[in-house]
């Protein structure tokens, strides 16, 4: 496969390749994040995790069309406002749900996936109603298409690196939160032992709110990176779920470290398969082999150590 | 076929006197009305279809729910024009076409379950419908089963020949062979390198493009072929081997959601199209999803199939004012679009040859139909159901519109069981 090509060329190929599993790996960490937040804290299978997404790629699919008829001397930066607005238009639909669907089945996890199963359907269909069937273009500013060139022949897209600080950015706030707030205080509280929390004074039901529309926030931001790679349909959402509940189960529910771990995993896993291969192969022996470890570890690779 | 030789050009005339846009197209077709009690319905009808003395019902099977909707909306729109044009020129047989529309939701056994509604308890004098092969593949049981005819719009693998369907769309060597002689002699490729998603569509396209690369193309050859699963957005990976292979031409056959992934990150990744280094050559887009691609992503890239809507011709522009006329200004036309027009009017051709809605007459009467106003010009039904067109080859301009930069002399021959190909 590599005979005929200089040193120079090879070193530039693989160089370009770390960088693509680079930024598969922060596209993973972007999808699952969210989703390990509400499914590790909160136990709650979130089907509709991938519609919450496509809600945040609309949100800015609706910011840069009116940017581009009332603001066009600001268009370059609008991206930014959108990922705000989707943010808040997510979160805000996650506390929402919360309210009304997913707090009356806290103690049935699997019930919370049927309903939020429904969920999907209905949001999609509101997507197709609301936008059209047909997938929408989202015009991305000129600054953020295109690549950077490094040295003559390695070229690193400038979007993937947009999304590499957006994970980056992303993973550290969440970190700061769980770890260094009052409500990361206080969800990890109740994950360890729910009763007792609400015995010692937290406010158990605002906290739940709260942290699933954090959640269902960074899904929105996540949906609206992913307009600079990917489509904005009604159904897109459905091409992240898989892969995004595949990196926080094999992670081990209930650990952000363990979300990305196994995101950086399974991303270069991936990554290397198919520069190696072939797209179905490696999606196959990457599916083989997270399937061997869940089999032999079925709590994920990092588990948090509970009393039940 | 009287009817269809009138000249073109004597009927554009008539726009000044009739209003309604979709007249406007009609009268380009076959203008002389014929009179149904000319035809008594016993004798037009021996197999007890929905055919009365005023009506005729035909059914439309199309996905308008689920993942499929984005592409069958258009196909659907075109054949709710054609009818309304053909009943605004007095019908078929003189009876006016009603008809029943349902969903197959994107779900090959609901379509399978619908069709047969149509055909059993519904009566249809005939079914416009599927887009995917899947969904043509399970419905092709049912109309051979209880006969009946079905007219299939979408560009395809091909490898099929239904005495029950009459397929509007290109087969796969109608659309590809040319494409590929088009761009070794015009713009020199030698290398190509085959894209695809996983599924029945893309290989067998990508296989009979292989063969055709490798045995009858001088000097060429192709240098990588690989298929990613339906749905996947990352293909950051491939586009690095294709700048390791540097191929003249990549040769991409992806679809749905995987097609907006695949021209940004390309684009993101430094290979734009408009530089032509490599060539992106492409048989699965259309104007249709230029919209969900952003004509900035794929301006420069090249779409080999038998219809553009920049096609300047009076059939064209007559019919793009139409379709825009009852779906909104902002609506775009694609290449299966058009083939889906086309199954009304082929049907109508054929039932006024046979003189009867009977299946069988109309399938006989079938090979032989001319239609010379069709949006994409003269096209003519094959022994083997599929039709004589033209192959063409566009470039994708920034606004989402293809400029035609080729098109074959003459009309390609639909040859479904190629030999040499398999």
């Amino acid at each position: 496969m590599f005979a005929g090509y200089s040193a120079g060329e090879l070193t530039a190929i693989f160089a370009m390749q770390g960088f693509a599993g680079l930024i598969l790996f922060s596209v993973f960490v972007l999808m699952a994040l969210g989703l390990a937040i509400i499914f590790g804290q909160m136990g709650v299978i979130n089907m509709a995790h991938g519609e919450f997404m496509i809600l945040g790629a609309y949100v800015t699919y609706l910011v840069s069309n009116a940017f581009a008829t009332h603001l066009p001397d600001l268009f370059s930066i609008y991206f930014f406002v959108a990922m705000v607005l989707a943010f808040l238009a997510s979160g805000a639909l996650g506390m929402l749900v919360e309210w009304g669907l997913i707090r009356h089945l806290y103690r049935r996890p699997l019930d919370t996936l049927l309903a939020t199963w429904g969920l999907s359907l209905i949001l999609q269909q509101i997507y197709r109603s609301v936008f059209g069937a047909r997938e929408v273009g989202v015009t991305i500013p000129n600054w953020m298409m295109g690549s950077l060139p490094l040295t003559d022949m390695i070229e690193v897209p400038i979007n993937g690196l947009f999304v590499m600080v957006l994970a980056v950015g992303i993973s550290v706030s969440i970190y700061a939160l769980m770890f260094r707030s009052r409500w990361g205080q206080q969800v990890r509280a109740i994950n360890q032992n729910r009763v007792m929390a609400g015995a010692v004074g937290i406010n158990t039901e605002r906290t739940d709110r709260l942290t699933f529309g954090i959640g269902c926030g960074i899904a929105g931001v996540a949906g609206s990176a992913f307009t600079m790679i990917g489509s904005t349909g009604p159904t897109s959402g459905q091409l992240y779920i898989v892969d995004t509940f595949l990196v926080v189960v094999f992670g081990g529910a209930g650990s952000l470290l363990g979300t990305i771990a196994s995101a950086f995993t399974i991303s270069q896993a991936q990554s290397v398969l198919e520069f190696f291969l072939s797209g179905s192969m490696a999606k196959v022996i990457t599916l083989l082999v997270v399937v061997g470890i869940l089999m032999l570890r079925p709590q994920g690779l990092f588990a948090l150590k509970l009393r039940k | 076929m009287t009817d269809f030789s009138k000249p073109t050009m004597p009927g554009m005339s008539r726009r000044a006197v009739l209003a309604g846009g979709a007249a406007l197209t009609a009268s380009l077709f076959a203008p002389r009305g014929l009179r149904a009690q000319d035809f008594p319905t016993a004798a037009v009808n021996t197999t007890g279809l929905a055919v009365t003395d005023s009506t005729v019902t035909i059914g439309i099977l199309h996905s308008v729910t689920g993942t499929m909707a984005i592409s069958e909306t258009g196909s659907v729109q075109a054949e709710k024009l054609a009818i309304e044009q053909i009943n605004a020129m007095g019908g078929v047989l003189g009876r006016k076409i009603q008809f029943i529309q349902e969903d197959g939701a994107s779900d090959w056994p609901t379509f399978a379950e619908k069709a047969r509604k149509l055909l059993v308890n519904d009566k249809v004098a005939s079914v416009m419908g599927c887009w995917t092969s899947a969904s043509r593949k399970a419905v092709l049981p049912v109309f051979e089963q209880h006969n009946g005819m079905l007219y299939y719009p979408t560009f395809y693998e091909g490898l099929e020949q239904s005495p029950n369907v009459i397929y509007t769309g290109q087969e796969a060597t109608q659309q590809i062979i040319a494409g590929l002689d088009w761009v070794n002699q015009t713009k020199g490729a030698k290398s190509f390198y085959l894209l695809g998603s996983d599924y029945i569509w893309p290989r067998t396209s990508n296989k009979i493009a292989r063969k055709h690369i490798e045995n009858f193309m001088e000097g060429c050859e192709v240098v990588g072929e690989e298929y990613y699963p339906l749905g996947h957005t990352q293909f950051n990976s491939v586009i690095n081997k294709i700048k390791l292979r540097k191929p003249d031409v990549i040769y991409a056959i992806v679809v749905g959601g995987s097609n907006v992934a695949f021209y940004k990150q390309l684009k993101a990744a430094g290979i734009d199209p408009t530089k032509e280094s490599p060539i992106v050559l492409t048989i699965s887009v259309t104007e249709d999803e230029i919209r969900g691609i952003g004509g900035e992503n794929v301006e420069g890239s090249y779409a080999c199939m038998k219809y553009f809507q920049s096609l300047d011709n009076p059939n064209n522009i007559a019919f793009v004012d139409a379709f825009k006329k009852m779906w909104g200004a902002d609506m775009v036309i694609g290449d299966v679009t058009q083939a889906a027009y086309l199954g009304p009017w082929l049907w109508k051709a054929a039932v006024e040859k046979a003189g009867s809605f009977d299946i069988d007459k109309v399938r006989e009467a079938s090979p032989g139909i001319e239609l010379p106003t069709a949006p994409e010009g003269y096209v003519k039904i094959h022994e083997n159901h599929h039709l004589w067109s033209k192959t063409r080859v566009g470039r994708a301009r920034a606004d989402g519109q293809y400029d035609v930069v080729f098109e074959t002399a003459d009309l390609v021959e639909p040859d479904p069981f190629p030999e040499g190909y398999q």
